[in-house]
């Protein structure tokens, strides 16, 4: 308990009088304190999977080359057996839609699950704050740190911390670099000091990026600069799960003894300890309500519980729940009926819409491209043997890394022949991987073997190994003397 | 440059710019002189429809940004142009930047096509790279009229047979490409004579390169094909020196046939092709020449 009697110090209510006060003011810095407990463990479950994923993945090799590489030199973006191309930007587009829908069914569902949980912002500010807990101790320790004259051991502390946070940070802009440029010739560069100018760049950039959202802004870049926590109210509603401090049990709140009992003096279950306060990392009172500082963190849910248990009470005076729930003193069961709203059923109709459609067009898409370009100067011309030609301009690009063949097949029009006047005699075997070809196709029809006027005709071209073809329509044009 | 750069609009747009950016920095001057009374809710006494405003001051390092960014503002407008006619410090502009690329490219493919200038026509014809990238500049510029696979369409000469209006030799497909073309016919009815002389012409005209021609009408039109002879030889087998076309082979440039060959005669003809040497490097028009030069050479 002297944990408790400690911080009941903390002042966390404004004092009873009118101060002046300027538009603009320094942020206070927060000293969080660490927790234990459900939600915490859940949290680096996420710390863990996420970067185990970030750091993991470029070392990945996949048919001899990085598995997952985005290649802008080359416009190229691999990811393990599927090669993007910027025509395939539609693909991104999709990624996000999709992002951005299973966003809202979260918020919708419970909240900012994304903020607490999995949010980079957050992920990496617990990294930072565990490394600055480890080497400068708990809250108070730190307070005292930071409140103390500089001697040695506050000098070898801090140091130590910024050695700490640095090589964090630069070892993530490294990471992110390689997702760029292939990391298994990155890191030896770095060692080497044969790195580019654009590499040195970016790798301070986003390390100095890390460093400073999550060893200084932290909870600014959730209060301040996140466009996520601007519109994520307009998901919430009466049935969204969020953190919140049961006030009909726990008011009023009061100090008291272990032995008073929890409701001795006619009070609330809440002792007043305000380590629920202690523990947030963006600093507010959960028992104040639902605002929009919070990000859902659980921490508060962690610290009270342990408090609860100490005191011998029962859990929950602060835990996820629904507004609705917490009115009608709905069970856990009634609440989760409510998942069965139309909000959260719409959204998670179109987001399974998409994301099998977007699954199942990746399936499919061809690994080569075709198009087809009729010359527009001559509509068709008469060959010398009378017959009726239009001429074509086909752009085939093998977009896969192995050498393809194909085959041209020109439907929609019978008795039209394919004539191919260049190159020599093989116009469509071995495409190196990702050439480019133009093709230069005549098509000859008989004349008089249909009316004039333009006719719908396809191209459709095959890859021999893989048997995808791909048809483009075009037009033929019979010309009418 | 156009007129939005000139007279009053520069001054306009300068203006509600740099003025822009001055009411930035006066907001943020007059906004932190104001003081607030803060209750003790926590909210600063302003009220609207019973909705209270929290006091929430905002972080310093917010101003700073703010600051940083009317610098970066101010920086940017010294160094670029940005402010109606004023062309920046140094002049950089996309202009510049696009020349420069341009140039830089052009010097890393210099020792590849240095190569490949120093070369004969007929020698860079067979190599398959250069034939390639010769193709790739006819595609891209010559394809809209001789067509992509260059056979040309009427009016526009078919590149890949053997004849040639003005010389298929390496030096005159060079000469053509820089310097254009230009292949006059002058209206010759007059001259040939009456409505049924013409007749007569264009069947003898038919009947050089043995096509379907009236027999009679061409041996009448014999003797007033001299006019034409004057460009296209006694026998009508054209002059190249002046881009007069072969009449008696089986090419027609401007449509088959006696009612075509009459409309000519009547008509007379205009052919341009334009020139090209302001567009293209000696060296791409030295590729190109041999790509359209190999056409034939099969
Ligand atoms: S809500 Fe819980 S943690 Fe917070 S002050 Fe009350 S008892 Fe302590
Ligand atoms: S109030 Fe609780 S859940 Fe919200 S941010 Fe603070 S500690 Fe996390």
């Amino acid at each position: 308990m002297s944990d408790i009697k400690e911080s009941a110090v903390i002042k966390t209510t404004i004092p009873e009088q009118e101060v002046v006060l300027s538009l603009y003011k320094s942020a206070d810095k927060i000293y969080a304190r660490s927790v234990s407990g459900i939600f915490h463990k859940w949290r680096w479950v996420m710390v863990w999977a996420t970067q185990l994923f970030f750091y993991g993945v470029p070392w990945l090799q996949w048919d001899g080359r990085q598995a997952m590489l985005f290649d802008l030199e080359a416009k190229r973006f691999y990811i393990f057996g599927l090669i993007f191309h910027p025509q395939d930007l539609i693909y991104l587009s999709f990624l996000l839609i999709v992002s951005a829908l299973a966003l809202f069914l979260f918020t919708a569902v419970a909240g900012r699950l994304w903020c607490g949980y999995t949010c980079p912002q957050t992920v990496y500010t617990e990294i930072y704050m565990w490394m600055e807990q480890k080497i400068e101790g708990d809250r108070i320790a730190r307070m005292r740190l930071d409140d103390s004259q500089w001697n040695l051991n506050k000098i070898t502390r801090k140091s130590l911390k910024q050695f700490a946070w640095i090589t964090f940070g630069l070892w993530t802009g490294v990471t992110f670099v390689g997702y760029f440029s292939p990391i298994r010739e990155l890191v030896p560069a770095i060692f080497e000091w044969q790195l580019g100018g654009w590499e040195t760049f970016w790798i301070c950039f986003y390390g100095f990026a890390t460093y400073g959202n999550a060893g200084y802004m932290r909870e600014q870049v959730c209060k301040y600069m996140c466009p996520y926590a601007r519109f994520q109210s307009a998901m919430f509603d009466g049935d969204t799960m969020t953190v919140t401090y049961d006030e009909a049990r726990g008011e009023p709140r009061g100090a008291r003894s272990k032995k008073a009992g929890e409701n001795a003096n006619g009070l609330g279950s809440c002792i007043d300890c305000s380590i629920c306060v202690q523990v947030c990392p963006t600093g507010i009172d959960i028992r104040n309500g639902l605002q929009y500082e919070c990000i859902g963190c659980g921490a508060c849910i962690d610290a009270c519980d342990d408090v609860m248990d100490k005191m011998g009470y029962a859990k929950g005076l602060i835990k996820y729940t629904t507004q609705n729930g917490l009115e009608n003193r709905w069970t856990r069961q009634q609440m989760w009926r409510r998942l069965l709203r139309p909000r959260v059923l719409v959204y998670t109709a179109i987001l399974s819409a998409l994301t099998i459609g977007m699954v199942v067009s990746l399936y499919f898409k061809p690994d080569f491209r075709l198009d087809v370009l009729r010359d527009r100067a001559m509509m068709a011309r008469y060959t010398n043997e009378g017959k009726i030609e239009n001429v074509y301009n086909l752009k085939l690009e093998n977009d896969t890394e192995t050498t393809r063949d194909y085959a041209l097949q020109v439907t929609g029009l019978p008795d039209i022949s394919v004539h191919i006047s260049d190159n020599n005699g093989q116009p469509f075997k071995g495409f190196k991987p990702f050439e480019t070809r133009n093709v230069i196709v005549e098509l000859q029809l008989p004349d008089g073997v249909t009316n004039a006027g333009s006719h719908k005709i396809y191209f459709e071209m095959t890859d021999i190994a893989s048997k995808d073809t791909i048809k483009e329509k075009s037009v033929f044009i019979v010309p009418s003397n | 440059m156009n007129d939005f750069v000139n007279g009053f609009w520069p001054i306009w747009i300068s203006t509600i710019t740099l003025g822009g950016i001055a009411f930035c920095v006066g907001l943020l001057i007059f906004a932190s002189r104001i003081k607030v009374n803060v209750q003790s809710d926590n909210t600063n006494g302003h009220e609207w429809d019973g909705i209270k405003e929290m006091n929430n001051p905002l972080p310093m390092w917010w101003v700073g940004l703010f600051i940083i960014t009317v610098i970066f503002g101010l920086a940017y407008l010294f160094l670029f142009p940005g402010l109606g006619t004023y062309n920046g410090k140094f002049g950089w502009t996309e202009v510049k930047q696009y020349e420069a690329e341009v140039a830089k490219n052009n010097e890393k493919i210099a020792p590849l096509y240095a190569k490949y200038a120093a070369m004969p026509v007929e020698e860079v014809a067979k190599i398959p790279e250069a034939r390639d990238i010769g193709k790739r500049i006819f595609l891209n510029n010559c394809a809209a009229c001789h067509g992509s696979d260059a056979k040309g369409s009427r009016g526009f000469p078919n590149l890949t047979d053997n004849d040639w209006l003005y010389g298929g030799a390496p030096d005159t497909i060079k000469l053509t490409i820089n310097n254009g073309r230009n292949g006059i016919m002058p209206p010759m009815a007059a001259a040939v004579g009456s409505e049924e002389d013409v007749k007569n012409v264009a069947n003898y005209v038919l009947s050089l390169s043995g096509s379907i021609h009236d027999s009679g009408r061409a041996n009448a039109g014999k003797e007033k094909f001299a006019v034409c002879a004057a460009c296209h030889g006694p026998e009508g087998k054209g002059n190249q020196a002046i881009g007069a076309p072969n009449l008696t082979d089986n090419i027609w440039l401007h449509g088959q046939g006696e009612a075509a060959i009459i409309k000519r005669i009547h008509e007379g003809k205009n052919n341009v092709m334009p020139a090209w040497q302001e567009k293209f490097t000696p060296e791409q028009i030295h590729l190109l020449t041999a790509y359209v030069w190999g056409l034939s050479k099969k």
